[in-house]
């Protein structure tokens, strides 16, 4: 399978979350079958850190990420976040962590419910964990709706219909740093917004990052977003994880090629490439309800062998701080070969 | 709720002017919206006060307003004589061989509503009634939205085995024959006025429960309540603070509905002689009453049917006012 | 049950010389009634697409485009709404046309693809029954043929075990399968005209690029003319003949795609471009996001209405809208008075930033994330010094 192992995780003290062997699955209905959903992912961030997680929906990177806020509980593995294991916490002693633990939303306007105020959304956490005093609050309610961009005095008292997808995915990321966490997951948080809003929010959550000293995972199918924002990038395909690197080396070298696939099949806005010339990858991700035997990526994999289907790669480093689960990965400099009928696959000029 | 489908003219442009903004404004009318929030208050109010009322919501204000009226205020509305007083009529003269003449008469001035062959008035006869339907309609309905909107709550919020549990209970309750198990109730515990609602209330809890289970599942669903259980709300606040507030306003109007149905059940057990006891006035008892007369004085039966029509039919309409008028979307235009 | 009547319709849409432009728009205007004022969705919209062609309409949520592509394809609302000019299809205006006659477009003369196909789709019928529905009602065909002719369509679209697809619903299928099914939808009756709007926002990058590839290969094939109407300009640049990009209800600037993107001149175009992350670019690059928001379209501001976000901006922007100006270029035409790439441009820059612009200039009350990021801290990778026109700015 597109990697189990854990050599790519870095010590245990100088990491504040570290995921190991993450498994997570549900039943289909009663019909006794199982989504595979997350199958052995192991991952780590470093205080001031942030992680991009990229892959194609049905990866399993959200549910990865809900799993590590423990809003899925996952069936095997640990989540050690600040030094304790969250899979082994229940109820309250759980719940303690939730203030130090944020996550945003993809969806801007579901995220935020629509018959509270502004205000209240924002202050919930505080109010919920009994933050300050009520003038504390509403100074640190002011303070992050300012931070964020967003006037306190006129939004406030409004309802989050009033606002754009743009404006509200400010207030989500209000609401995530009011309680000052220690890490936020950002799952998907501007894949639902135009592209030069995108560029405001990933933009601002720079921002908050340095002002706020936040760890961050930061969930995204679109690599050219990840790249921009990330400090490691960790590539996830049908619940497992194909490549961990450095985003400068990853797009310069992808070494899985999954990874230099999805590179591939990203729109560049320069017309003299033609996008024929760079279709990356074919088909789509298979049922995660059956995985692929071996490697998971096989299936779609232009260099996928017999050994592929019954071994599944284990996670190694091929270069320094460049991991990748894959028997026959790329070198640097080498492009995915076309397969014989189709259209040559050139590699991206700007790669 | 169910969606609407986009039949007013406004209706379609506010869901094009939203498709058109839909990546970034989600709002029904973004720009306006916009100029909102940059602009303060005032504009915020003048929208506000643009959406009136229709006229039919008025008709329908009035209409319960006026019921409402003559039912609270009825003892002092035969004490001064507006109304004759139902227990005191000038009784008609009895003829030689002892038995009462058929003196029920038709509508005219004197009586609204004609008189029934006791010779009471119908209208006062109405209006009496009219404190015992209102009370059976709105206190049975009341007491099944507190059962059966808590327990549906609770089963749309919790999917895993509470939920189930309670929606494996309701189901039962609702494949019960309803009528039969609201006679069962009255025959056992006896005809008064709060059994007959006692018995409605349970009929109606079920019916009210899978509504409330229905609009909490698609609530719950929202990833606002899964944000609020990240930032470590329990779920009771959960509950109360995310979930409650948006199932409200379709459980109102379904309850406004809900008295309506009621009203037409207590005149349907009155008939079927499983009521109130016949010596207290309700409109059911009233038409039941009437019956044996219906084809020398249709009268009897039509006007107490009638205030019944269009009192279900006003309960609807605001039962749609409210809806409206607390989807914050809508609310919005 | 018509068909009698759609035999009739048929012929009162007899071709046009092949010669002629399928698609002419002229001055086209589509204006809301809205409780608080006109909403100027599409404000003079003019464009010619020939047969076979590619046109791109990009801008942001909010520019009119997706209100462009439904005024055009008639689907939208009978009343609060005013749509003037003129749209001819086959050199027939369609603007006033019966109800009768649009129907007799719809589908078999001009399709859609839509953004999100779940929506689009019924879902509770098989896939099988509503291609083969659509094409009975649009071709005098049997039954069985049309059955045939459903299945060659999916595999056309590139659906593995097209046969066992047929007896599927909506919901059994991944995003991007379905998008598929509505391609062949769209395109079973062989349209001339094909819009596709949003045809991917809600897909992954991969199954993005096989259904933009997938959409160029029949258009090719077909010989189908195409809007493709997109938020991005990286998804029409290498699939386009022309790009119009709008804003506030107004093409800003249209010219061919290649030229659009090395000889791009209005600074909204520019500022789009820019706004999207560049994979060659180190990671913690700062964006260069569009300051401010879309423009009010009810209450637009007077001048040129990108002039309150724009960078560029000076007085005469404030005051006064530019018409659109011809470049040396056929084809390339912008609304400016200041174009990016001449000396006036980069003298505007530098004064605004001077006047500790465009902050001054920008919308107010949109906080340090935009205001910061409006200006433009790199100088423009278009000006492509030597190769500008400066004839056309003034």
């Amino acid at each position: 399978m597109a990697g189990h192992g854990t050599a790519h995780l870095r010590p245990a003290d100088e990491v504040l979350l570290r995921v190991e062997s993450l498994v997570v699955e549900f039943p289909v209905g009663r019909t006794g079958l199982t989504v595979h959903a997350v199958s052995d992912v192991s991952i780590d961030v470093k205080p001031g850190e942030t992680l991009g997680l990229v892959g194609e929906s049905g990866c399993g990177k959200s549910t990865t990420g809900r799993a590590v806020m423990q809003l899925v509980r996952p069936k095997g593995g640990s989540v050690t976040f600040d030094g304790h294991d969250l899979t082994q916490l229940k109820g309250e002693e759980l719940r303690e962590t939730r203030p130090k633990l944020q996550m945003i939303f993809q969806d801007p306007i579901s995220s935020l419910n629509p018959r509270r105020r502004i205000r209240d959304i924002v202050r919930e956490g505080l109010d919920i964990w009994k933050i300050g005093d009520d003038a504390a609050r509403n100074a640190k309610v002011t303070e992050v709706l300012e931070t964020v961009g967003i006037d306190p005095e006129a939004a406030g008292p409004r309802r989050p219909h009033e606002f754009s997808g743009g404006q509200c995915q400010r207030i989500s990321i209000a609401r995530a740093v009011a309680t000052e966490p220690k890490l936020i997951i950002c799952d998907e948080p501007v894949s639902a917004l135009d592209v030069s809003v995108q560029a405001q929010i990933l933009n601002l959550l720079q921002e908050m990052k340095q002002r706020y000293g936040l760890t961050l995972i930061f969930i995204a199918h679109d690599l050219a977003v990840v790249k921009n924002v990330s400090d490691r990038v960790a590539v996830m395909y049908l619940g497992k994880i194909c490549e961990v690197s450095g985003p400068d080396e990853l797009y310069a070298q992808p070494a899985h090629p999954y990874t230099a696939a999805l590179l591939l099949a990203i729109p560049v806005p320069d017309p003299t490439v033609r996008p024929a010339e760079r279709s990356g990858v074919g088909g789509e991700i298979p049922s995660p309800v059956a995985p692929p035997s071996g490697c998971r990526f096989r299936t779609r994999c232009l260099k996928a062998t017999d050994r592929c289907a019954q071994e599944e790669p284990e996670i190694r480093e091929v270069r320094p701080d460049h991991f990748v689960a894959c028997h026959f990965p790329m070198e640097p400099g080498e492009t995915l070969a076309a397969p014989a009928p189709t259209a040559g696959n050139g590699s991206h000029p700007d790669i | 709720m169910p969606e609407q489908s986009p039949d007013s003219g406004e209706e379609i442009v506010r869901t094009l002017v939203a498709d058109e903004q839909r990546h970034d404004l989600p709002a029904d009318e973004p720009s306006l919206l916009i100029a909102a929030v940059e602009a303060g208050p005032e504009i915020a109010h003048n929208r506000r006060r643009r959406k009136g009322l229709g006229i039919g919501a008025w008709l329908a204000i009035i209409w319960i307003s006026l019921l409402l009226f003559s039912a609270i205020f009825q003892p002092l509305l035969v004490s001064t004589g507006v109304i004759p007083d139902p227990e005191a009529q000038e009784l008609p003269e009895i003829s030689g061989t002892g038995e009462a003449l058929v003196v029920a008469q038709p509508p005219s001035l004197g009586h609204l509503m004609g008189l029934n062959p006791r010779g009471e008035d119908i209208l006062s006869l109405v209006i009496e009634g009219s404190r015992r339907s209102l009370v059976i309609g709105f206190v049975s309905v009341f007491l099944g939205f507190m059962v059966g909107g808590f327990l549906g709550l609770l089963a749309g919020y919790f999917k895993g085995r509470t939920g189930g549990f309670i929606g494996s209970l309701l189901d039962i309750l609702l494949a019960f024959p309803q009528l039969i198990l609201a006679l069962f109730v009255v025959e056992v515990l006896g005809h008064t006025v709060t059994n007959v609602t006692f018995a409605l209330a349970i009929v109606s809890t079920p019916v009210l429960a899978r509504i409330a289970r229905a609009s909490s599942l698609s609530w719950s669903e929202r990833e606002f309540v899964v944000a609020a259980r990240a930032q470590g709300a329990k779920h009771r606040r959960v509950l109360w603070r995310e979930v409650l507030p948006n199932t409200l306003p379709a459980m109102l109007s379904i309850a406004l509905l809900g008295v309506a149905v009621v009203i037409v059940a207590e005149a349907g057990l009155a008939l079927l002689g499983a009521g109130v006891a016949p010596d207290l006035v309700t409109w059911g008892n009233i038409i039941q009453t009437g019956v044996p007369e219906l084809k020398d004085s249709p009268h009897i039966v039509l006007a107490p049917s009638i205030v019944i029509f269009l009192t279900v039919l006003a309960l609807n309409y605001l039962g749609d006012v409210v809806r409206a008028r607390f989807d914050v979307r809508e609310a919005a235009l | 049950m018509s068909r009698r009547r759609r035999a009739v319709g048929v012929e009162r849409f007899e071709p046009a010389p092949l010669d002629a432009p399928l698609l002419e728009v002229e001055d086209l205007h589509t204006h809301f009634r809205t409780g608080r004022g006109v909403a100027r969705a599409v404000d003079g919209v003019s464009f010619s697409l020939e047969r076979g062609r590619t046109l791109g309409v990009v801008g942001e949520s909010g520019s009119g485009k997706t209100v462009l592509a439904r005024s055009i394809m008639g689907l939208l609302p009978k009343s609060n709404v005013e749509r003037t000019g003129s749209i001819k299809f086959e050199g027939r205006e369609v603007i006033g046309a019966t109800p009768d006659d649009l129907r007799e477009l719809w589908g078999s003369q001009i399709s859609m693809v839509f953004q999100d196909p779940m929506t689009s789709l019924n879902p509770v019928m098989k896939i099988g029954k509503q291609i083969t529905e659509m094409l009975l009602q649009h071709l005098d065909i049997s039954k069985d043929y049309a059955r045939e002719l459903a299945l060659s369509l999916l595999e056309s679209v590139g659906i593995p075990e097209a046969d066992r697809r047929l007896k599927e619903y909506p919901h059994q299928m991944s995003g991007g399968m379905r998008q598929r099914i509505m391609i062949a939808i769209a395109i079973a009756c062989g349209p001339k005209l094909l819009f596709a709007d949003e045809p991917t926002t809600a897909l992954d990058v991969t199954v993005q690029a096989q259904i933009l590839d997938l959409l160029q290969a029949q258009q090719r094939e077909r010989f189908m003319a195409m809007i493709l109407v997109t938020h991005d300009l990286g998804v029409v640049a290498g699939r386009t003949d022309e790009i119009a990009v709008m804003y506030a209800g107004r093409v800003v600037e249209k010219a061919p795609t290649k030229v659009l993107f090395s000889e791009l001149r209005h600074p909204y175009t520019e500022a789009l471009l820019r706004s999207i992350p560049k994979l060659g670019a180190p990671s913690h690059t700062r964006l260069a996001a569009i300051g401010g928001r879309p423009p009010d379209i009810v209450n637009p501001p007077a001048g040129c209405k990108f002039s309150p976000r724009c960078p560029y901006a000076r007085e005469r922007c404030l005051e006064e809208e530019p018409p659109l100006i011809d470049t040396a270029t056929p084809g390339h035409e912008f609304r400016c008075w200041i174009p990016v790439g001449t000396p006036e441009n980069r003298e505007a820059l530098e004064a605004n930033r001077a006047a500790g612009a465009p902050s001054a200039l920008a919308v107010v009350g949109e906080g340090n994330g935009m205001g910061t990021a409006a200006a433009p801290s790199a100088p423009t990778p278009h000006t492509r010094s030597g190769s500008i026109d400066t004839k056309g700015g003034a």
